[in-house]
């Protein structure tokens, strides 16, 4: 986990790589122009949002209810569940599960949950080897990195890097920097490593209390290979995962891979319903679901904050974040970056860890514009200022609240409302400072290392509107 | 959003100035005002007006906002619409004086201020239905809408419906237009690097469309991009298009 202090450091040194910046702008343009493409129709858009937001609040608003049903129709169908407070306890499960069946390695689809628990770490402490068979988990694994991106985890590297990456760990392999030829290795190294894994692991999408269905978006087979070949299959998921009911999918499956990657659908689809049947031929023996926790009640029982919960995980936020372009993903030190980084980690992870990510946003509102979901993202990284700030610490479930509120800044602020809430004061703070405007210096801190200094004027525009006749009641 | 129903032509209306142009660009003040008079709209500037509080607000301190947002609601009392030349004061007063007022005594005052606030360029086009006669030299001008006016407001092509009656302005279209310049308010000041690389790319994409003016309906994005063209043009002897509020853009070029 990221220290406080490392982010202004990290921002400082993605900033300065300039190759590495200009990859990712290309990368985040042609996903910007494949959603845009997607969407010809801004109304047919719009609605499709509204649709979605309406059937992700509307599992919200009936999480506990949802829930239950949800467990009782897994169990049903032959899934056992797991309920998991934190991290922590969602590392024991699996741990427990992989022990009950003496199973020393597992074979992992992409999922940000896991990643949010630190799985592989925590597994590889305990001498279990935790692969990643995402084609980008797969890349990043082999590097020692962590995801820059929900979606695409190794977006950060070239095909050079991967090139270079590949043949210093398979040696055996010539050295290519055919796309396709590395992604044919990565296949065969990983076909075998299916056959051989005892357990599986996999995220979730979207979870239907309904039916007790599993649903799993995915675009390389590995998620399906993930669930069916070894005999036991882990999923772990948040607990906001859950919708109501079978027909909240088609809608839900409509916006995503479309906001996310700019697909029509992913190649892949995958509605898991329990283990294997006794007439069936293929798939686990066990099937179980891990649903964690870890602050999620905690951001559910605000209702301003709860919006936060509404996420699926396209990653379009991110993908249009002028900020997350120039940084890159790495630098926000996080598990999930971009702007819904920057609203869900502080809430997760507390405002003493991550408040000093809700600063990094101009407020722009381009995550808000593309969010299928319709998360206010700007009004929520505006009410987490307001948290980290705020005397009232009791009114929000935030974790940490108040602790960012500096006595000379508040000092500050309280001395400017002062001043703008009292015209006298105001109008002749306004003109003593025109008056003394030849006294601003030239150099302003930070703002004049790359701009030049303001100038006041020479008169307010409350002196010229006046002087010009200008009604003033 | 923009209004659906425009009200009809009204005889009188307030203007809300907003800080910055009170200091630092008066002469957009100005010329919004005599745009405005122009119209034969009878224009009240409440000399008592001073910020809508936005800078607070977005820093976190909303008891401090509330304060001098409460003050401004007294100050215009009058059932008419208020114009802003600035699409991010519009927005704090339109879509966010509802949420900081939301349970306090005078909430009915704040929302019914927010349903009377106009950015100019909205109210120039959808109330006023300006024609303008272009009385200048053949200029190509680029044209940078304030995130604020684009996605809190819902007023973007407005700046543009008005410079299109211009006969002698062509509109230079740079790359990455719809993206934020970096200003951002305490962004700017909070994270200068960010902010800094963000303005660096801004000006390399407006400088790209050979256009020799700049214009905006906010002071703020101004503030930021002209003051790096300024920087620029004295340390790297980089051209520097000259900006404007739109406002003042307008005026010089439409009044005889």
């Amino acid at each position: 986990m990221a220290k406080p202090t490392e982010f202004r450091i990290d921002v400082e040194k993605a900033l300065g790589k300039t190759e590495v910046r200009a990859h990712f702008r290309k990368a985040m343009d042609t996903l910007m122009t494949n959603r845009r493409n997607q969407f010809p129709d801004d109304a047919a858009l719009q609605a499709l949002r509204t649709q979605a937001q309406a059937i992700r609040a509307n599992a919200l608003s009936k999480l506990p209810e949802l829930l239950e049903q949800l467990e009782t129709n897994l169990t049903k169908n032959g899934v056992q569940v797991h309920w998991a407070e934190t991290t922590d306890e969602a590392n024991q499960i699996v741990l427990g599960i992989m022990q009950k069946h003496h199973a020393q390695s597992i074979i992992k689809g992409k999922s940000m949950v896991s990643e949010e628990m630190g799985l592989n770490h925590f597994l590889e402490e305990r001498g279990i080897e935790a692969l990643e068979s995402d084609l980008g988990e797969f890349i990043i694994q082999l590097d020692g990195e962590t995801p820059s991106h929900i979606i695409m985890p190794a977006i950060h590297k070239s095909k050079e890097q991967i090139s270079k990456l590949f043949h210093e760990k398979f040696p055996d392999i010539p050295y290519t920097d055919n796309v396709d030829e590395l992604t044919a290795s990565a296949r065969r190294i990983l076909r075998d490593k299916f056959y051989a894994a005892p357990v599986g692991l996999s995220g979730v999408n979207f979870a239907v209390a309904e039916t007790g269905t599993l649903c799993l978006v995915e675009n390389e087979g590995n998620g399906r290979m993930s669930t069916t070949i070894p005999p036991v299959h882990i999923a772990v998921t948040g607990i906001e995962k859950v919708v109501e009911k079978l027909s909240d999918i088609p809608p839900l499956l409509s916006i995503l891979p479309r906001s996310a990657t700019g697909q029509p659908i992913t190649t892949y689809f995958n509605m898991i319903s329990g283990p294997r049947k006794a007439d069936e031929k293929d798939g686990p023996t066990e099937v179980h679901l891990v649903l964690l926790d870890n602050g999620r009640s905690r951001i559910y029982s605000d209702p301003e904050l709860l919006a936060t919960l509404r996420c699926i995980r396209c990653g379009a936020c991110i993908n249009h974040c002028p900020v997350y372009v120039r940084i890159g993903g790495h630098s926000y030190g996080t598990v999930y970056p971009g702007p819904i980084g920057t609203i869900l980690e502080p809430q997760k992870e507390g405002l003493k860890v991550h408040g000093e990510l809700i600063q990094a946003s101009s407020l722009c509102g381009a995550c808000g514009e593309v969010c299928p979901v319709r998360i206010p993202i700007p009004n929520i990284i505006n009410r987490l200022r307001h948290d980290s700030v705020r005397k009232d610490t009791e009114n929000t479930p935030t974790q940490d609240a108040g602790t960012r509120r500096k006595p000379l800044e508040a000092a500050i602020w309280q001395a400017w409302s002062w001043s703008a809430s009292h015209p006298s004061l105001y109008n002749f703070g306004g003109k003593t400072a025109t008056q003394l405007r030849g006294l601003v210096p030239n150099n302003l801190g930070a703002w004049t290392k790359v701009r030049t200094a303001p100038k006041l004027a020479e008169q307010t525009l409350h002196q010229q509107l006046k002087a010009l006749g200008v009604d003033h009641e | 959003m923009s209004q659906t129903t425009n009200p009809p032509k009204p005889d009188t209306i307030y203007f809300f100035g907003t800080c910055l142009i009170d200091l630092i660009y008066p002469k957009a003040g100005v010329s919004a005002v005599q745009l405005l008079q122009r119209e034969r709209v009878k224009v009240i500037y409440p000399q008592a007006q001073t910020c809508c509080g936005q800078p607070a607000w977005n820093s976190g301190y909303r008891d401090e906002a509330r304060q001098v947002a409460r003050a401004q609601i007294k100050f215009f009392p009058k059932n008419i619409p208020i114009v802003i030349p600035s699409g991010s004061c519009a927005g704090m007063m339109k879509t966010h004086y509802p949420e900081l007022f939301k349970g306090e005594a005078d909430e009915v005052e704040a929302l019914n201020l927010a349903n009377r606030v106009y950015e100019l360029t909205e109210f120039l086009v959808d109330v006023l239905k300006v024609q303008l006669q272009d009385l200048g030299e053949a200029v190509e001008v680029a044209v940078h809408t304030s995130c604020s006016a684009r996605r809190e407001m819902g007023v973007a092509d407005k700046i543009e419906q008005l410079l299109g009656q211009l006969s002698n302005v062509d509109v230079k279209e740079q790359a990455y237009k719809t993206e934020c310049c970096g200003f951002g308010g305490t962004f700017a000041i909070k994270e200068p690097e960010i902010s800094a690389a963000m303005v660096a790319d801004k000006t390399l994409h407006i400088r790209a469309t050979g256009a020799t003016q700049l214009v905006s309906q906010d002071c703020g994005c101004l503030m930021n991009i002209s003051g790096a063209f300024a920087y620029q043009a004295q340390h790297e002897g980089k051209a520097a298009p000259k900006a404007q509020h739109i406002a003042e853009f307008l005026w010089e070029r439409t009044h005889g």
